[in-house]
């Protein structure tokens, strides 16, 4: 932008180039007033709050056993899932692109289900359904494998959030990726398990990295569609949303807030590195 | 003699296997849980479910989610489409970093995106002192609801229109210009014809979010039933009194809105592929 300014015929350098059309000022002007408004404010009121309890205060609640413990589960979980998510929704993806079935275009639209489905919806079915005398949780119980009430309860959820992320993220990608280089591995001797290796995946690389990031942003805040089916057993299957929602109750705004930033900080973090894979992603 | 694999093709054991995997992986996350809800809203039968539906509580419920929407929405929209205008029709610093801005809140966690508004409205927030004393009730009631509905759905009409717009670059707009239009019916006439159906397409997932918030919207609720409760949170109410068939009846409600908002996006995306934004193209 700045070289591109440079080379107009300007006496002075403008932090925006001149344009014949109008509305740029009303534009953008109400875009900031209701940015503000609606986001920074609000965020800002957020990161400044704990500090009336001091570094100490903070540190305190960040340390305390119940409060460390959601914050594992949430990070934890959320990268567990994350991960899952990354190898059904490359297998996903796939499908959907390379092959053909019947009802195929059915199967991509329902993809999209838990981006439409309200998480308190998600989250009652969940569990029902896995509870210990539902559809999948009674034939698991005699398996052995509790899901209802444990942490698996929490990575299967935040899995069913985040499956989207990633098969969305990598269709666009595989479709334009075309087949020509696989021909070209093929003709010079490659065996198929070697193309896909060594040409497919790394081409693949960026876009599932970017999609199993969502995912995981997702489902680190994720409340709705988890508390149902985790009980919400202190120390054992209780997620920090959760816990934020239990301090505020109390009238623990210091608590409430300090696991608040801790959330927000997270997610700058997150979005700062999805930023830097797009950038990465978009030059190769 | 046997023809030759094509090169690119995988071979048909391995596409019914990976076939197979992808749909019983989809099949077991995405569609059972669905099937669940519907099931369970007739576990006490056809009646017991419309009953719970046309209970005064619910009835309310569904009152103020449709309200809630009603107002995040439309001014969503009209921020998406500023947004854009300002964003993809102009050049000027930090655009980039405005844009990451206005998709932060997607990357918030709910639960703090109501507890936000705690922090500023709530009455040991900033403000919460001077609205106590002036008799305004904006935590724990509509406004505040309104709030943070805004505040999970603010990206989305945005996110769509600003790949959209900037892909259509400025020359038509900057032809209308010269010919003499003024602004106003540059938009109207040139642009809002383009973007109509990416606006569209970012309004229905815009609406769907905004009518199934939960974690923001329970923040900042209260809880009050009859009031202050959306339908997602009197279905948790429901839930966690043990009246599970009215509480999936209520959220069979939300689930045919899904289908709803997934069937228009797939018509969408296969009708008008070329008007909608470039990363829905498949």
């Amino acid at each position: 932008m700045a070289s591109l300014a440079a080379t107009l015929p300007s006496t002075r350098r403008s932090w925006r180039n001149p344009s014949a059309l109008p509305g740029f000022g009303l534009s953008l002007g109400f875009t900031l007033f209701y940015l503000t408004a609606i986001v920074l404010v609000p965020l800002i009121a957020l990161v400044i709050r704990p500090w009336e309890i001091g570094w100490s205060g903070f540190y305190e609640v960040l340390t305390d056993a119940r409060v460390l413990h959601a914050l594992k589960l949430s990070f934890g979980g959320a990268a567990v899932a994350a991960l899952i998510n990354s190898v059904f929704g490359l297998l996903v993806a796939w499908v959907l692109v390379r092959y053909r079935f019947p009802g195929k275009r059915i199967v991509d639209a329902v993809v999209d289900l838990p981006f439409a489905l309200p998480t308190a919806v998600a989250g009652i079915a969940l569990s029902a359904l896995y509870a210990p005398r539902g559809w999948l949780g009674a034939p698991l119980m005699e398996m052995g494998i509790r899901v209802a009430y444990t942490p698996f309860g929490v990575i299967l959820a935040l899995t069913f959030i985040g499956l989207p992320f990633v098969v969305r993220t990598l269709q666009p990608v595989m479709l334009e990726l075309g087949k020509d280089s696989e021909e070209a591995a093929a003709t010079l001797g490659a065996s198929r398990f070697q193309t896909l290796r060594r040409v497919v995946l790394p081409a693949l690389t960026p876009a599932l990295l970017t999609g199993t990031a969502m995912a995981f942003a997702r489902a680190v805040g994720e409340y709705g569609s988890v508390i149902f089916i985790a009980g919400n057993l202190p120390g054992i299957s209780e997620i920090a949303p959760l816990l934020i929602i239990i301090k505020l109750n109390e009238n623990n705004y210091a608590a409430a807030t300090a696991i608040g930033v801790i959330m927000l900080a997270a997610s700058f973090v997150l979005l700062l590195g999805l930023n830097m894979l797009q950038a990465w992603s978009a030059r190769r | 003699m046997k023809r030759p694999l094509a090169p690119t093709k995988d071979h048909w054991l391995v596409r019914w296997t990976l076939t197979l995997i992808a749909l019983g992986f989809i099949g077991l996350f995405l569609v059972l849980p669905l099937a669940v809800v519907f099931h369970d809203a007739l576990g006490d039968g056809l009646d017991a479910a419309l009953a719970a539906i046309r209970e005064p509580e619910a009835l309310a419920a569904v009152r103020l989610t449709i309200l809630a929407a009603a107002i995040a929405v439309p001014l969503n929209a009209v921020f998406g489409v500023a947004a854009s205008w300002a964003i993809a029709k102009f050049d000027f610093r930090g655009k980039g970093f405005l844009v990451t801005l206005i998709d932060l809140p997607f990357s918030v966690s709910p639960v703090v995106s109501g507890l936000v508004y705690v922090l500023v409205f709530g009455l040991q927030g900033w403000l919460g002192p001077w609205l106590a004393e002036h008799d305004i009730k904006v935590i724990f009631a509509l406004p505040g609801i309104v709030l943070a509905t805004i505040f999970v759905t603010f990206p989305f009409v945005a996110r769509e229109l600003i790949p959209l717009m900037t892909d259509q670059g400025r020359d038509e707009e900057e032809a209308a210009v010269s010919l003499g239009a003024n602004g106003w019916a540059t938009f109207r006439r040139v642009t809002l014809p383009n973007i109509k159906w990416g606006l569209l397409y970012g309004v229905l997932l815009c609406n769907a979010r905004a009518m199934g918030e939960f974690g923001a919207v329970s923040v900042v609720s209260g809880h009050i039933r009859g009031l202050t409760e959306t339908m997602p949170l009197h279905i948790e109410a429901l839930y966690n009194d043990y009246q599970y068939s009215a509480a999936f009846a209520v959220a069979s409600v939300l689930a045919l809105l899904a289908l709803v908002t997934l069937i228009l996006k797939s018509l969408l995306e296969w009708r008008f592929a070329d008007e909608i934004s470039a990363a829905h193209h498949h």
